[in-house]
C-alpha cells in the first residue's frame, strides 16, 4: 500500500530465535488507529516489541516512512515513532514535566539542556492530555490514571509520526481508560498521527480503533474494520470464550447462562428487565423472558441469559400466537415478576400477562 | 527557583572543600606553622598536600562511580564497594604487588591502575552474571557483599603468606588508607580520574534518559548497548582507580550520591554528576580528617571512618524505600 507509514513484510516475531508468531503483514496510515487485540500472552505485546526493536526480528523487516527500520539510526527513529509501553517507571526525583521533557531528547544537543522553545512544547503536549496542573507534581506520587497521561504527554512531546502502545488503558478504571482514549482519538486527528496498539477491553477496542487485528496465539487470525471483526462467533472464537458470551452491537459481555427448567417468568422490555435477569443468573435461578421485541435492548442479555424466551419480530404488535406461547411458559414457571413499565401499541399484550399473573397469584414484587 | 538552589548548593560544597582542604594540610602530629608551610615545608608538600589532593579526587571519583553503578542497576543502593567491585580490585593488586615485590622491582602507578581494573572487571563480571538471574535489588546486594567476601579472604590468605617486609605497607594498604601517595601517584590519578570524569559527564544526557528504563532510554534515541557498556567501564576504572592507590574505601560510593539528590532535590545527570565528585570530595576529606586526627599519632583506617557515617545511610535508603512500598 503507497500510503502506509508503518508497514510490516512478512514479520516473525518470538524470543531466543524461535519464532512464536509468523507472516505479520500490517500497515498502518497517518490518521488511523490499529488496534491489536488477543487472548492474554497470545503475542500482542512480543509483536509491539519487536516492531519498536526491543525484540530481535526473528524475520522479515518492518518499514517505517518507507525505510526499513533496521538500518535507522535510534536518533531517525525516535524523530518519528514514540512509546508508551507497560514497563513501570520509577524515576527519582522527577517532576511530571521533567518526565514529558524527556520527550524532547532527539531534539536536544551534546548535553540534553531544553530551550524555551522545547519547554513550550512540553506545556503543549501536557494541556493536550489535560494533564497541565500536573507539570510541578512529583511523578512517583500521581495516580495510575495521571502517570498515563503523563507519560502519553512524554510520547507526543517526542514528536512522533506514528505512537505504539502497549495496553495503555490496564490498571485505569473506567472513567479514565474512556478518557484516555477519548484523549488518544482526538490527538489522531488533530495531529495526524497513525497509532498501533493493543488492547484487551473489546468493547473499547470496538469503539476506539479504525482498523482490529486478532492476534491468536501463533497466527494473526482476522483483520478489518471493527464492524467486520466484531461479530458474535469470530470474538467467541478467538477468545475460547466457552463459559458466557460476547454481544457484538453493544460490545458486552455476559456471564454463562444458568440451564435448566425456568422458575421465574419476567416480563420485561424496554430496558427494564436487564438488572433482573442479571440477579437472577448471579442467583443461579434459570428464568423465563418474554414478550421482547427482536431490537429491544433487553433482548440480547435475554437471549445469552434465559433459559426460555419468547420473542416477537421488530415494530410488530405481539401476536394472538406468541402471546399464548407466553402464558404456557409463565403457567410452567408458576412464579412472575414484572419489571416492565412503559408499555405502548407494540407491546401492550404484556399487562395482560401481568394482569393474568395477579390473578393466578404468580406474580411477586422482588427477586 | 531551581537555578538558585543548585548555585547555593554547589557554593555551599565549595567553601566545605575549601576549608576541609586547608584544614588537612594544616593538621597533623607534626606542628608546622603558616610561614612553615608557605616556605614549602617538606611534611606539608611532601605528604599532607598530596594526599589531601588524593581523598579529593579519588572521593570524588568514588562518588560518580557508585552513582553510574546505581543508574546501571536502577538500584539505590549499589556501590563499587557493597558490589565487590573494590574488592576484586584489591585482590588483583595485591597479588601484583606480592609477585612483584618478591622480585625486588617497583611497581609503576599505571601498572597498579591496570590490575586494579582488571580485577574490578572480573568482580563486574560476576554481579552482571548475578543480575540476570536475580532481579530483586536487594538480593543483588547481598551476591555483590559475597563476591566481596571471597576476593577479601584470598586477599587476606595472599597477604598472611607474603614476605614480612611487605606485610605491614599492605596490611594498611587493603583496609583502605590514603597515606603514603607520592606526586607521582597524583599525577597519574589526575589524569586517569580526569579522563573519566569528563567522559562521565559527556554522557549525562543519555545517563538522564537511562534512568527513565531502558525501553523508554531507547526509544528516546539511546544506543543502549554503547550506554551500558560505557557505564561498565567508566564505573570500573574509576573505583580501580581509587582502590589502586587508596584500598577498598566503602559506603562513599553510596552515601554521597545519596547526600547530593537529598541535598538538591534532583537526580539530573547533569546536575549531580559535579555535586556527587563534589560530595564525595568532601566526605573523603573530612572522614581522611577524622582519620588522622582523631586518635593522633595512630591513625585509622579510612573505611572504618566512611563506614561509620555511610552505613546508617544505607539503612536509612532501605528504610525509607520500604515504608514507601
Amino acid at each position: 500500500m503507497s500510503g502506509a507509514y508503518l508497514r510490516t513484510d512478512d514479520l516473525s516475531v518470538g524470543y531466543q530465535g524461535k519464532a512464536l508468531i509468523e507472516h505479520i503483514a500490517l500497515s498502518l496510515q497517518r490518521g488511523e488507529i490499529m488496534t491489536l487485540i488477543g487472548p492474554n500472552g497470545s503475542g500482542k505485546s512480543t509483536i509491539l516489541r519487536s516492531i519498536i526493536r526491543q525484540l530481535r526480528l526473528i524475520g522479515g523487516t518492518v518499514y517505517l516512512d518507507g525505510r526499513a527500520m533496521a538500518g535507522m539510526t535510534e536518533i531517525d527513529v525516535a524523530k518519528r515513532l514514540s512509546v508508551l509501553m507497560t514497563d513501570r517507571v520509577k524515576p527519582e526525583l522527577m517532576r511530571c514535566e521533567d518526565v514529558v521533557a524527556t520527550g524532547r531528547y532527539p531534539y536536544t544537543g551534546r548535553l540534553g539542556i531544553l530551550s524555551a522553545a522545547d519547554w513550550d512544547k512540553v506545556h503543549e503536549s501536557m494541556e493536550l492530555v489535560h494533564a497541565a496542573e500536573l507539570a510541578k507534581q512529583d511523578f512517583s506520587r500521581v495516580s495510575d490514571g495521571q502517570r498515563q497521561r503523563v507519560l502519553l504527554a512524554r510520547a507526543v512531546c517526542q514528536e512522533p509520526e506514528v505512537i505504539v502502545l502497549d495496553e495503555p488503558t490496564s490498571f485505569l478504571d473506567i472513567r479514565h481508560k474512556l478518557e484516555l482514549l477519548a484523549i488518544l482519538k482526538d490527538m489522531v486527528r488533530k495531529k495526524d498521527l497513525a497509532v498501533l496498539m493493543s488492547l484487551h477491553e473489546l468493547d473499547l477496542a470496538q469503539k476506539a480503533s479504525d482498523y482490529v487485528v486478532c492476534v491468536q496465539g501463533n497466527r494473526i487470525g482476522r483483520c478489518g474494520p471493527p464492524e467486520e471483526i466484531f461479530t458474535a462467533g469470530s470474538i467467541a472464537e478467538l477468545f475460547g470464550v466457552a463459559r458466557g458470551s460476547y454481544h457484538a452491537g453493544s460490545g458486552s459481555v455476559e456471564l454463562e447462562r444458568v440451564d435448566g427448567t425456568p422458575e421465574v417468568f419476567v416480563i420485561g422490555g424496554g430496558g427494564s428487565g436487564i438488572s433482573v435477569y442479571r440477579r437472577l443468573q448471579r442467583r443461579g435461578i434459570p428464568f423465563a423472558a418474554g414478550v421482547l421485541h427482536r431490537n429491544d435492548l433487553d433482548f440480547p442479555v435475554a437471549e445469552a441469559l434465559a433459559a426460555g424466551l419468547v420473542a416477537e419480530r421488530p415494530f410488530c404488535p405481539i401476536s394472538d400466537e406468541t402471546f399464548e406461547r407466553a402464558q404456557a411458559l409463565m403457567a410452567s414457571c408458576g412464579k412472575a415478576v414484572c419489571p416492565l413499565e412503559d408499555t405502548g401499541p407494540m407491546n401492550e399484550k404484556n399487562l395482560e400477562l401481568r394482569k393474568l399473573a395477579e390473578q393466578k397469584g404468580w406474580l411477586i414484587q422482588q427477586i | 527557583m531551581t537555578r538558585t538552589r543548585y548555585g547555593l548548593c554547589y557554593a555551599l560544597l565549595g567553601v566545605a572543600l575549601a576549608l576541609l582542604l586547608l584544614a588537612n594540610i594544616a593538621a597533623g602530629s607534626v606542628n608546622v606553622s603558616l610561614a612553615g608551610i608557605l616556605a614549602g615545608d617538606r611534611i606539608v608538600w611532601g605528604i599532607r598536600v598530596p594526599r589531601a589532593l588524593a581523598a579529593l579526587i579519588l572521593g570524588g571519583a568514588l562518588a560518580v562511580s557508585g552513582f553510574l553503578l546505581q543508574t546501571f542497576f536502577a538500584n539505590p543502593i549499589a556501590g563499587p564497594f557493597i558490589l565487590g567491585i573494590s574488592s576484586g580490585a584489591k585482590l588483583t593488586v595485591a597479588l601484583v604487588m606480592i609477585f612483584l615485590m618478591s622480585g625486588g622491582r617497583a611497581i609503576g602507578s599505571i601498572f597498579m591502575i591496570l590490575a586494579a581494573f582488571a580485577g574490578a572487571m572480573v568482580s563486574m563480571g560476576f554481579i552482571l552474571l548475578i543480575s540476570r538471574y536475580i532481579h530483586q535489588p536487594s538480593l543483588l546486594v547481598v551476591g555483590g557483599v559475597m563476591i566481596g567476601y571471597i576476593c577479601s579472604a584470598v586477599t587476606d590468605f595472599v597477604v598472611t603468606f607474603a614476605d614480612d617486609a611487605n606485610i605491614v605497607n599492605l596490611h594498611n594498604w587493603s583496609l583502605g588508607s590514603f597515606s603514603g601517595i607520592s606526586w607521582d601517584n597524583l599525577r597519574v590519578i589526575a589524569i586517569v580520574a580526569g579522563a573519566a570524569l569528563f567522559l562521565t559527564f559527556f554522557l549525562s544526557k543519555p545517563i538522564g534518559a537511562y534512568q527513565m528504563g531502558e525501553v523508554y532510554a531507547q526509544n528516546m534515541g539511546v544506543n543502549i548497548r554503547a550506554l551500558r557498556i560505557w557505564l561498565i567501564l567508566l564505573s570500573s576504572i574509576l573505583s580501580a582507580c581509587v582502590t589502586a592507590f587508596a584500598g577498598p574505601v566503602s559506603f562513599v560510593g553510596i552515601a554521597a550520591p545519596h547526600l547530593m539528590k537529598a541535598m538538591f532535590g534532583t537526580a539530573k545527570p547533569l546536575v549531580i554528576l559535579p555535586a556527587c565528585f563534589l560530595g564525595g570530595a568532601v566526605f573523603c576529606l573530612l572522614c581522611d580528617f577524622i582519620a588522622r586526627t582523631a586518635f593522633s599519632p595512630t591513625e585509622l583506617s579510612i573505611s572504618s571512618v566512611t563506614a561509620l557515617f555511610g552505613a546508617p545511610i544505607v539503612i536509612y535508603i532501605l528504610a525509607k524505600r520500604r515504608s514507601a512500598k
